[in-house]
């Protein structure tokens, strides 16, 4: 699209969101911009309250035309006049899944990515459980630094070494023990105790996935869970 | 370890007293005390108004800094492609026998502290044996022992 086909009203940039043309604030990022036109993007280091932090890259959308589009990360991404940004392409529906599937691997122990694996349609994990309890998503991290004013806790190391600690791995009086990092964690909840609590992956509560996306390159529909074209509860491994 | 405060200020005082100064501050503690005493980042964190965990992200993401007290006498094995299939990981190994600890340790009596590094950019030489930024080229489990015997403190 060009620049000049929709006039911009007031303050706000006009970009175009899965074809159709829509408005925003300049300073929102994608995500939130997504999320005020009601669709529903996986987020885990995401928080309203939080710095966006970009670690999980779960919100990923393509953003540019044809072969020339990539891959980036909605809530680290402004807004801007004349972007094209599809939200669930096939390319973006894949990808989340295969992230979806590395941290499922690593943590299989964690409800809420238990539970996001079902949303998307998570059928496997190839990967080796690693069995962590932390995927590193820093919002314990700025829960502490940004809402708890006590930066009591960081990351410490590089690389597949890091992880999360108090200075010197010892009891911190920083620390005022509120239990903020704890209940933003998405990974510190022991995760549904079902038929299936010792698999790598539950898919306990998985019955459709969106059949359309392969056809069409796009979801049709954005309803959650997919119920068009149903696929019986018989198909999932 | 008690750390002399007015040492460490004029380490301080040598740089701006601001955020960015942390790495070139935390590089001097390093050459002065050869480690990062605790006492002395408690102090870095005062004055620079850094909190305490971050200090200890950053002396942590680095491997030039130790919280660990480094040995006199320090050995870096090159465990680089090239050294690797060269025979390092035999060098290497002698040097743990010979030392009685692991690359990353420092020995009890505080001579020696031995670590292994990824290509010191002499690949032809190797397996390459670095002894207190002396490089040594060429090395079999026989030879670096003789590292060990000239102990240039
Ligand atoms: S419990 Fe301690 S580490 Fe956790 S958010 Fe509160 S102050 Fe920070
Ligand atoms: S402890 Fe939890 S909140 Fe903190 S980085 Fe790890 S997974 Fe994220
Ligand atoms: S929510 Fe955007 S990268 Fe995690
Ligand atoms: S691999 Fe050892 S010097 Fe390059």
């Amino acid at each position: 699209m060009s620049e000049n086909t929709e006039r911009p009203r007031g303050e706000m940039v006009t970009f175009s969101l899965n074809g159709s043309y829509v408005q925003a604030d300049p300073k929102w990022s994608l995500l939130e911009a997504m999320q005020f036109y009601g669709l529903n993007i996986p987020t885990l280091c995401h928080d309203e309250g939080l710095t966006p932090y970009g670690t999980c890259r779960l919100c990923v959308v393509e953003i540019g035309k044809g072969d020339r589009s990539k891959l980036v990360a909605s809530c680290m991404h402004p807004v801007r006049e004349g972007l094209e940004v599809r939200s669930h392409s096939s390319r973006v529906m894949k990808t989340r899944k295969m992230i979806m599937e590395l941290l499922v691997a690593r943590c299989p122990s964690s409800k809420k990515l238990q539970d996001m694996a079902s949303m998307m349609e998570l059928k496997e994990v190839r990967f080796e459980p690693a069995n962590d309890d932390c995927i590193l998503c820093g919002l314990c991290v700025r829960m502490c630094e940004e809402q708890m004013a006590a930066k009591a806790i960081g990351f410490a190391g590089r690389g597949t070494d890091r992880y999360i600690t108090t200075p010197f791995d010892m009891t911190s009086d920083e620390c005022r023990k509120c239990g903020a990092c704890m209940y933003i964690c998405p990974v510190c909840e022991l995760r549904c105790q079902g038929p299936q609590a010792e698999t790598t992956l539950c898919s306990g509560c998985i019955n459709t996935e969106p059949v359309c996306a392969e056809k069409y390159d796009d979801a049709t529909c954005f309803m959650v869970p997919c119920l068009s074209c149903v696929k019986g509860p018989m198909d999932v491994k | 370890m008690t750390v002399d405060e007015s040492k460490l200020d004029s380490i301080i005082d040598k740089h701006d007293v601001e955020e960015g100064s942390l790495i070139p501050i935390l590089q001097d503690i390093q050459t002065e005390y050869s480690y990062l005493p605790k006492e002395a980042l408690e102090h870095v964190s005062q004055r620079l108004n850094i909190p305490m965990v971050q200090i200890f992200g950053v002396a942590t993401f680095f491997k030039a800094f130790s919280l660990k007290p480094k040995g006199k006498n320090q050995i870096h094995v090159c465990m680089g492609t090239a050294c690797h299939v060269r025979g390092a990981k035999n060098v290497l190994e002698n040097l743990e026998r010979e030392l009685g600890i692991k690359a990353g340790d420092t020995t009890d009596d505080g001579e020696y502290t031995l670590e292994t590094v990824n290509c010191v950019g002499a690949c032809a030489l190797g397996p390459v044996v670095v002894n207190n930024e002396k490089h040594h080229g060429q090395m079999t489990p026989i030879k670096v022992e003789s590292l060990l015997s000239t102990k240039p403190v």
